[in-house]
């Protein structure tokens, strides 16, 4: 088999950003409910607060390293395997990844050292500050990074240069581009879900170990009310960012609904195995007329098909139609999850109904699935192109040989699987470990911020009055 | 408006690199240092006094990379495929030296070597590869149209080689001098010893390779050795000169902070030199940086945000060395 430097560039890239998403999808929300629950302590004076902040605190230090060190990797791989695509789109997408790194990179970084050990050299309150100047540099590094890759999907305000080049024309255009708006509310939602869902399975975890803890108790209900009150509006946005695709990039809707005739009066298609070379979806399972009325929001809408497009333009629907049906699948389980949790709440049983935890136990990665899978499906629907209609991907690429390419992914592979591996079960080991009283540091770990530990023996007489 | 835009980010980008260098240096030079330390507590003493600081001081590179790509986006694609098995070789270090920071306490004390050898690996590996591809760069690249037109390992050659080893011993040797600052006792004793080590070692490959790079191309011999450019030239090694007399003065003194600040000033010198060498390329001996500039408008909307946005990260980088001034002592309670 002859794999192409293309190929193998591409299959670097998927590689390499698939590992990073994993982390900033879990520390932009993670930096937030930080932020919130050292509110909440700062307020109510509650130690269990206090508590879950420096449990997820460990966590989200081990997350955010991890976030870090595979970011870096991103700053250089456009350079390294994309060369001719970084010459191009430098003007554009260099200074709004310029303004990631000036207005979000450097606010974490400043102020996550005295996040994570100087609560008791600033005390609480400009700690508190801290908190919160990383969390918002999560967002904002969120803004950024979304407007660039809006951009490469639906560019606007740049004209091309005698040297080939993009160049800026309107920068409000750019930055504010059409898909932007869409894309940024719909990942940080995303976020905000996977965190609350890892959130709630450390606190289903514990519960159905033991249904008196009361930090258990307190993370499990917050994360349950971020399900119920976020995701419906999360399928919302979604559906808005659709329509927005459908405007501007209708062969990529055409692909991941596994249409290749376009009509009018369309099924929606539950299942289906779209075959691209024979150009027709096999084995179809289908509802009528609800693919017009998802996407036109009435009957008689026409719904694009691929062959609407020139063949050497369609994007890959065998991988779309798939990845957009887990994405949207996890979507609905979580609506399901959080409605459930709002019938319970209400009947007053929401910490003693094992079957709800344990089903919470079983979404803990469903963020993660779900904002993979939503990734791959706006990334390979952009293909053929690096930026969309305008700069095909196969002609995007470094003048490397394709062994320079697989030597280096080869070690990518394998340190990633190593490092991020040992990472993640660090984590993970740090969330098995119960956030009840008496859970001492780990033996030979200098404690955080010894000495602030304002209640030590202090434990809540009552329970059942932490639901938020 | 006449002001000369490339000519201002080149600054702003040579500054952000030689901050990183700096930062990252002292923070790479005590992994490299990391086999010398006695005890497990002293590799724990180690890695406290950076602990809080490390994450921000690798941001510096970032914005280097990131404003190359920016500003500078023809160098930026030149160079990258150019030094691509350094640069892989460099982010793969940093990988395994910055995780370090979570894991190792993470770690069962009795695993926790494995992540003192990542360590010392990965920030060996990273200072090298930097320093490979800084020669690299000196040395000259092959450039046809607007891309890279070398093969995969012209980056390799006995002056890159040369400005690995260069860059190691310099970033132990401001490693070592910012122990000296932050630890007391017999820690400091130690690192004081190993400082002057470096020291010497650090003038004799400034030496090396200030003589070497003369003789890579004539127009850097030109630059170098004749009028009237040597009187503006002949500074740079007289305070290289007076640096290390400071530098040695300071190991046996009593102020802890100055060795490390002597290191600063003896980097800075070099860098001054460097640049003196290179100027006007960005991406030598073809691409100067006028030619890889970005178009106008793109220098202009981020030297708008550069201007506001830099003074207030040097405002709370600077604050968070603050609150995590003075000695790192055992037991302390941050990691």
């Amino acid at each position: 088999m002859d794999i192409s430097a293309v190929d193998l560039a591409r299959i670097q890239f998927a590689f390499t950003i698939s590992f990073h998403i994993i982390f900033p999808s879990f520390t932009i929300g993670l930096a937030s409910f930080l932020m919130v629950l050292e509110g909440l302590w700062l307020t109510t004076k509650r130690e269990v607060y206090l508590r879950l902040f420096h449990y997820w605190l460990k966590i989200f230090a081990v997350a955010f390293g991890m976030g870090v060190v595979s970011g870096i990797v991103m700053a250089y791989q456009f350079g390294t395997n994309w060369a001719v695509f970084a010459d191009k789109t430098g003007p554009i997408l260099g200074p709004l990844m310029g303004y990631e790194v000036l207005s979000a990179f450097f606010l974490e970084a400043g102020f996550l050292g005295i996040m994570l050990f100087g609560l008791n050299r600033v005390g609480p309150r400009l700690h508190f500050t801290a908190t919160a100047m990383v969390a918002l540099g999560t967002a904002i590094s969120g803004f950024w990074i979304l407007s660039a890759n809006s951009w490469m999907q639906t560019p606007a305000g740049y004209t091309i240069n005698e040297a080939g080049q993009f160049a800026p024309e309107n920068w409000l255009e750019i930055v504010f581009n059409p898909s932007f708006p869409f894309r940024f509310v719909h990942m940080m939602l995303a976020a905000y879900l996977t965190t609350a869902f890892v959130v709630g399975a450390v606190g289903a975890y514990h519960l159905l170990k033991d249904r008196t803890n009361d930090a258990a108790r307190v993370m499990f209900s917050m994360a349950m009310w971020m399900a119920a009150i976020v995701t419906p509006v999360q399928i919302f946005a979604g559906d808005m960012h659709g329509l927005n695709t459908l405007e501007h990039q209708p062969a990529k809707i055409a692909a991941l609904e596994g249409h290749f005739e376009g009509e009018t009066r369309a099924p929606l298609l539950l299942f289906g195995i779209p075959d691209m070379e024979k150009a027709e979806t096999y084995y179809k399972v289908e509802i009528p007329l609800l693919g017009s009325i998802i996407l036109t929001h009435s009957l008689d809408g026409r719904v694009p098909g691929l062959k609407d497009f020139p063949r050497e333009d369609w994007p890959d629907a065998a991988i779309l139609f798939f990845s957009f049906r887990v994405m949207v699948g996890l979507g609905f389980l979580m609506l399901g999850m959080g409605l459930w949790s709002l019938w319970l709440r209400y009947r007053g049983t929401l910490y003693e109904t094992p079957l709800l935890h344990r089903a919470a136990l079983v979404m803990g990665p469903s963020g993660f699935i779900a904002v993979l899978a939503g990734w791959i499906t706006t990334e390979v629907g952009r293909q053929p192109y690096t930026v969309y209609g305008l700069l095909r991907t196969s002609d995007s690429i470094s003048p490397v040989d394709a062994p320079a390419v697989a030597t280096s992914l080869v070690i990518f592979i394998i340190v990633y699987f190593i490092v991020f591996g040992i990472g993640t079960g660090y984590m993970l080991a740090a969330m098995l470990r119960s956030p009840a009283t008496g859970s001492g540091p780990t033996p030979g770990e200098p404690a955080r911020a010894a000495g602030v530990t304002p209640a030590p023996a202090f434990t809540d007489p009552h329970p059942s009055n932490t639901t938020e | 408006m006449d002001i000369d835009l490339a000519l201002v980010w080149a600054l702003i980008i040579a500054a952000a690199v030689f901050i990183y260098v700096v930062l990252d240096g002292f923070d790479l030079g005590i992994g490299i240092l990391f086999p010398t330390a006695r005890s497990a507590t002293e590799r724990d003493l180690m890695m406290n006094s950076i602990a809080p600081v490390w994450d921000g001081n690798e941001t510096w590179l970032v914005l280097g990379g990131g404003g190359l790509y920016a500003m500078f986006p023809l160098a930026y694609s030149v160079l990258m495929p150019a030094l691509y098995a350094p640069i892989i070789a460099m982010l793969l270090g940093l990988v395994f030296r910055g995780v370090v920071f979570e894991f190792r306490f993470k770690a069962h004390p009795e695993r926790r070597w494995i992540w003192d050898i990542a360590f010392f690996l990965g920030s060996l590996t990273a200072a090298f590869a930097q320093g490979v591809a800084l020669g690299a760069i000196v040395q000259g690249i092959a450039v046809e149209g607007r891309s890279y037109a070398g093969g995969w390992l012209d980056w390799l050659s006995p002056f890159s080689i040369m400005t690995g080893v260069a860059l190691v011993i310099g970033y132990a040797l401001l490693g070592a001098c910012w122990l000296i600052w932050k630890c007391e006792g017999p820690t400091q004793a130690h690192f004081r010893e190993k400082a002057r080590l470096f020291a010497v070692l650090m003038i004799g490959v400034i030496g090396i390779v200030s003589l070497w790079t003369p003789f890579l191309h004539p127009q850097f011999a030109a630059r170098w050795f004749t009028m009237p450019q040597i009187l503006y030239t002949a500074p740079v090694p007289l305070m290289v000169a007076a640096l290390a007399v400071v530098l040695f003065r300071s190991l046996s003194g009593t102020r802890d902070g100055l060795p490390f600040l002597a290191g600063l000033g003896l980097f800075l010198v070099s860098y001054i030199g460097l640049g003196i060498s290179l100027f006007p390329h960005i991406v030598p001996p073809h691409i100067t940086i006028w030619q890889a500039a970005a178009p106008h408008s793109s220098l202009l909307f981020l030297l708008v945000g550069a201007l506001v946005l830099v003074p207030m990260i040097l405002a709370y980088s600077g604050y968070a060395y603050w609150v995590f001034r003075g000695k790192v002592r055992i037991g302390e309670g941050y990691h």
